[in-house]
């Protein structure tokens, strides 16, 4: 109990800072979002006017506050380049990227799960060490360029899949998918290659240690020594790595979000970051950050449910 | 075997017989580590054995092989039998060999501390052996689970079971450890340098415990250790064992007051006192030679304050020069003028 209250402090903590970071870093940032919105002919008057409403002249703590406030009530403001509320425009690219990540992490755990296991139980056999060839492989390669073949290899052959767009879930389920899935795949196949090599090494790890040598003497057939006792263990060190992998995916969806023309988070951060558009991208960040990090929460409480050294302490 | 069976263990059975036992382990492409080289012994039924020997002589692998845990590759089990009450354990199908796991031997190892699954509940893993070999529902299982942690002597058993090692300390660990050894009533209790970690009090406590279970469940005991004093408090009979092979083997009054093996000598030699318990054996001058590289002769001659010019180019044979009593020496003190005149 003492540790959950612990990482919900751990969590507020966190997040507070971030907010504090993220406001202070647009104060510092050159450029100056007024004059860019305005143009260059605009005159001095007509940026101080502008100032004014959208309260770039008030005390910086009483911004921050105002800030703060609106993270909770969800009114960030309005984007400078949109003229419109950025909660509203988060809300619209919110499901898009998020549905490209949490496929990406449903594929990778799909895959580089059972795989690490399977390559595991047979360690240094040959379907082992194919396995791990062809994932080293995988590991090299630089998901723009994934990307690009895969839509030139699937995407264009295969008629299933659309290459450029978005269609809402709402909309049509399938429309949905056939938009998804190849994103969701560029990101996810350099991925489980780096996971699968780290659950193999993992689960054999623990086939090392003292207790495995007991359940073993216990008389146990192999599937309960597997698939209970190492897998349970093992998936203390998984479980970090997958923590991991949330950052790096999110990550991924901003690359890959160009490749593949998707209106998600990605590409409207790096839009309005070279079009100066302060409280849109600061929303942004964010909202990123406190997801990064309530997952992180997620996992430090996974631990717990998993390592009674962690709950009893 | 090469002699009959020992005069004084005529009246009872045999348990376990083990012949020619060689288990190697590849250590590259060149070398090989024979760490078990040609091992013969066997337990009684109701007996204590001690296998004692310096570190690296070859008997936690003795042991793993007769519960067949060898890790395959890099060990291999290049030749010899291992019979328990006459079923060729070596031959067996894995499947088989699973029922004599835990069922019919039991094991206990040195490392309290990190023999147990740190995240199952001491009850999960009791319970999941009964349930495996004895077929019982979970509810008659945690019952008899109950009970065992009772039988081991922990108090509090219907808190405990719902414990996590971590809450235990070593003592008490190894007595989880003797109850899930012990769980379905095992022929022969393998326990692997159980007391070495322990502090001295809680070692006597467990050894004691050991003997007192053997007897409420009438199994044998093959007790390997590195304590002369456990020998002579514990075995009734102890085998020597130096760089993979056996040495010396005897009752146990007989290896302490007559002990022939220049190896045995220097083992009782280091013992300060016989109430006295070591937890490391003083060291003998000299190291024991690495299991893939043992002399062309005997493989202590290079330690042997008595070694001859023979010693050194033939290696002797393990022979009898007593009732139940062998040595593997050209030079057996015991057997008088024949073997020294020759
Ligand atoms: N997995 C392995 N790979 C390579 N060599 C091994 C392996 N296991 C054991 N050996 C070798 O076998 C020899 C005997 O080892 P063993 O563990 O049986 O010694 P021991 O008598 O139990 O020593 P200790 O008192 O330290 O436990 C050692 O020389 C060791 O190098
Ligand atoms: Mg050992």
């Amino acid at each position: 109990m003492f540790y959950i209250i612990r990482r919900i402090l751990l969590l507020v903590i966190t997040v507070a800072l971030v907010s504090v970071i993220t406001f202070s870093v647009f104060q510092i940032l050159p450029g100056d979002p007024v004059r860019t919105m305005l143009g260059t002919e605009a005159d001095e008057t007509q940026i101080e006017s502008l100032r004014n409403e959208l309260g770039l002249n008030r005390p910086l703590h009483e911004q921050y506050v105002d800030w703060i406030r609106g993270i909770f009530t969800g009114d960030l403001g309005n984007s400078i380049r949109f003229s419109m509320p950025v909660s509203v425009l988060l809300m619209e690219r919110l499901p898009v990227t998020l549905s490209v990540a949490g496929m990406a992490l449903f594929i990778v755990v799909l895959f580089a799960l059972p795989l690490g296991i399977f390559a595991a139980k047979r360690q240094k056999k040959f379907s082992d060490v194919v396995l791990s060839s062809v994932t080293q492989l995988g590991m090299a390669i630089p998901s723009f360029w994934l990307g690009m073949i895969i839509i030139l290899y699937i995407g264009m052959n295969v008629d299933f899949f659309k290459i450029n767009g978005y269609i809402p879930w709402s909309e049509s389920i399938k429309g949905a998918l056939s938009t998804l899935i190849l994103p969701a795949l560029t990101i996810a196949i350099p991925q489980i290659a780096v996971k699968f090599r780290y659950v193999r090494t993992s689960i054999l790890d623990q086939m090392q240690l003292d207790y495995v040598r007991t359940i073993r003497s216990k008389g146990l057939p192999e599937r309960i020594v597997v698939y209970k006792h190492i897998l349970k263990n093992a998936l203390i060190p998984i479980l970090t790595i997958f923590g991991l992998i949330t950052a790096e995916v999110v990550a991924g969806t901003i690359i890959v979000e160009q490749v593949f023309a998707l209106p998600g988070i990605g590409q409207l951060l790096i839009t309005s970051i070279s079009y100066r558009d302060f409280p849109l991208v600061q929303g942004i960040v964010m909202y990123i950050t406190i997801t990064v990090v309530f997952i992180n929460f997620v996992v430090d409480i996974l631990y717990s449910v998993i390592d009674p050294r962690i709950r009893l302490r | 075997m090469k002699s009959s069976t020992v005069e004084t263990n005529k009246h009872k059975e045999v348990l376990l017989e083990v012949n020619d036992l060689k288990v190697y382990f590849d250590i590259n492409r060149k070398k090989v580590a024979k760490a078990v080289d040609g091992v013969d012994f066997s337990i009684h039924k109701g007996e204590t054995v001690a296998l004692v020997g310096e570190s690296g002589s070859g008997k936690s692998v003795t042991s793993l092989s007769v519960m067949r845990l060898i890790q395959m590759p890099p060990g291999k089990i290049v030749s010899g039998s291992i019979k328990l009450d006459d079923k060729e354990l070596l031959s067996l199908p894995e499947k088989s060999m699973r029922r004599v796991r835990g069922n019919e031997i039991g094991m206990i190892f040195q490392e309290p501390m990190t023999s147990l699954d740190p995240v199952f509940t001491i009850g999960n893993q009791i319970i999941e052996s009964l349930v495996y070999h004895q077929g019982l529902s979970k509810k008659s299982a945690r019952k008899q689970a109950i009970e065992l942690l009772n039988i081991v002597g922990i108090a509090n058993s219907e808190k405990v079971i719902d414990g996590y090692p971590h809450q235990l300390s070593g003592g008490m660990r190894q007595r989880v450890m003797i109850a899930i050894a012990l769980s379905n009533n095992p022929k022969l209790l393998i326990a692997d340098e159980p007391t070495t970690a322990l502090d001295v009090t809680v070692q006597s406590q467990i050894l004691k415990l050991m003997l007192k279970m053997k007897d409420t469940f009438n199994s044998s005991i093959l007790l390997i250790t590195h304590d002369m004093g456990v020998v002579a408090e514990t075995a009734d009979r102890v085998l020597v064992m130096y760089g993979g092979q056996i040495v010396e083997e005897a009752e146990v009054k007989e290896l302490f007051l007559n002990p022939n093996h220049p190896y045995t000598m220097a083992l009782l030699k280091t013992m300060p006192n016989l109430d006295q318990h070591v937890r490391r054996l003083p060291s003998i001058k000299g190291n024991v030679p690495p299991a893939h590289m043992f002399p062309e002769g005997c493989r202590f001659a290079d330690r042997c304050e008595f070694a001859m010019e023979r010693c050194r180019l033939v290696a002797p044979e393990l022979e009898n020069i007593s009732d139940g009593h062998k040595v593997r020496c050209h030079l057996p003190f015991m057997k008088g003028g024949e073997a020294l005149g020759q």
